[in-house]
């Protein structure tokens, strides 16, 4: 079945292909009698011939005057319409660009400025705190500094009372030991003039 | 196009009286009726293009504008500031022509700028123009141009004539270039076109065959709106280029 179908398929190429080949025969048989009888276009004796040169000029004249006088002029308006609306909107478009530079470049000065405004008042801020932080920590020095100088007043009373307390204290203990020791009481005056010259000479 | 075995290419390019009696006193014919159509084509589109006159314009408006701005560049940048002056002749001149190349890309049209009398006017029209507007604005200096600048005075014999052959071709090969190029277009087109009738009257084979000549002539058809604005093309930008001269100091 196939074979029979390939078969017939080389026969139609075989056929197509010898039509083809007998084309340009049969096309040259086929107009034997091909012939130019001269050209009408050369027949200057025919009036129609120079009568169409009478009538192109003519119609090619008003058709110059009616493109030059009317048609090209509209054209002309309607592009000139348009460039003009182009450069005028141009003009609005860069107007209006300008103006936007103008609002943007005063933006960015107004945010500079604001910016600037800001940090002026933040350095202010921040020197008046440090001032009075510097205010604050110098009163408490000065506070502590006086509580300091009061301590050391009470502190130099407190050790002068008890160094003068330990006179009597050294003199009654050596009255004591003298007595436990010796038996024998001795004289108060006595005491107390070793006692002051023994803490003299330690510096008391 | 086709009767019975020959072919008659050239038949298409006959002329015929149109509007009856009427046309054939004022030796109206084919010719002068595409021209009218090509003038109403080209002012319609910039009529209708421009109705809506917006800034912002539609596709059609676009077009317009887009024609507008190819041939007034053209203009001024191949001719200078001078250019401006001559932009509508170049306009008219560019379009009149693309229209009736086109035109005659049509079934049961004509294309005018096959016939070698009007592309022969039409470059006529421009040399005169280029010749007037020299003697304008350059005088009798205009005539200096035939005498190459530096060449030695001993070749002026020889120069000068060549010099003036070649500017009197101008026309010449500015017509031909047009004429040429339609007339063989329109030529392939119908030998191709009698191809496949003839070929289709030749049995089954004839009829596989003949589908040959309508492929060619489809090709042929993009050519041909190819060559069609190209012709048009090359024609304004030499007269452009003329202009230049002519104004040139």
């Amino acid at each position: 079945m196939a074979r029979a179908v390939m078969y017939n398929n080389i026969r139609r190429a075989k056929s197509f292909l010898a039509s083809s080949a007998l084309a340009l025969p049969l096309m040259a048989m086929a107009a034997p009698g091909a012939r130019a009888e001269g050209m009408p276009q050369l027949d200057f004796g025919n009036p129609y011939v120079i009568g169409q040169v009478i009538w192109g000029a003519g119609i090619f004249l008003v058709l110059y005057l009616l493109l030059s006088r009317s048609a090209l002029p509209k054209v002309e308006k309607v592009l000139s319409l348009r460039r003009q609306t182009i450069e005028t909107d141009l003009g609005i478009a860069h107007k209006a660009k300008t103006r936007a530079d103008e609002a943007v470049a005063d933006l960015h000065a107004a945010r500079r400025k604001a910016l600037a405004d800001a940090q002026a008042n933040v350095d202010k801020v921040v020197e008046e705190a440090r001032l009075a932080a510097a205010r604050q920590t110098e009163e408490m020095n000065a506070r502590l500094a006086a509580e300091i100088s009061d301590a050391e007043t009470r502190i130099a009373q407190a050790r002068t009372q008890a160094l003068a307390s330990v006179r009597e204290i050294s003199t009654n203990t050596a009255e004591t030991l003298i007595n436990q020791l010796s038996g024998i009481a001795a004289p108060a005056d006595f005491v107390t003039a070793k006692v002051g010259s023994a803490a003299a000479a330690r510096g008391l | 196009m086709a009767a019975g075995s020959s072919i008659d290419a050239l038949g298409q390019f006959e002329l015929h009286p149109v509007l009856g009696a009427l046309g054939e006193s004022l030796r109206f014919s084919q010719s002068p009726m595409m021209m009218i159509v090509a003038a109403l084509l080209v002012l319609a589109f910039l009529y209708v293009g421009m109705r809506p006159a917006a800034v912002v314009p539609g596709r059609l408006q676009a077009a317009a504008e887009m024609c507008y701005d190819f041939i007034y560049n053209m203009a001024v940048d191949t001719i200078g500031v001078e250019g401006k002056a001559f932009f509508p002749f170049v306009f008219t001149l560019f379009f009149f022509i693309l229209a009736g190349n086109y035109l005659g890309l049509l079934p049961f049209s004509f294309a005018f700028t096959s016939h070698i009398a009007v592309t022969l006017a039409l470059a006529l029209m421009v040399f005169c123009l280029s010749i007037i507007v020299s003697l304008k604005v350059q005088g009798a200096k205009f005539f200096a141009h035939f005498m190459p600048a530096g060449a030695p005075k001993a070749l002026a014999p020889l120069l000068i004539p060549i010099e003036i052959l070649s500017f009197l071709s101008r026309p010449v090969s500015l017509s031909i270039r047009l004429f040429a190029n339609m007339v063989a277009g329109h030529v392939m087109f119908d030998m191709f076109a009698a191809f496949t009738i003839m070929l289709a009257g030749l049995g089954f084979f004839g009829d596989i065959i003949a589908v040959g000549p309508v492929v060619i002539n489809i090709a042929l058809m993009a050519l041909e709106l190819l060559v069609g604005a190209l012709q048009a093309y090359v024609f304004a930008i030499l007269t452009c280029i003329y202009l230049r001269e002519a104004v040139a100091h």
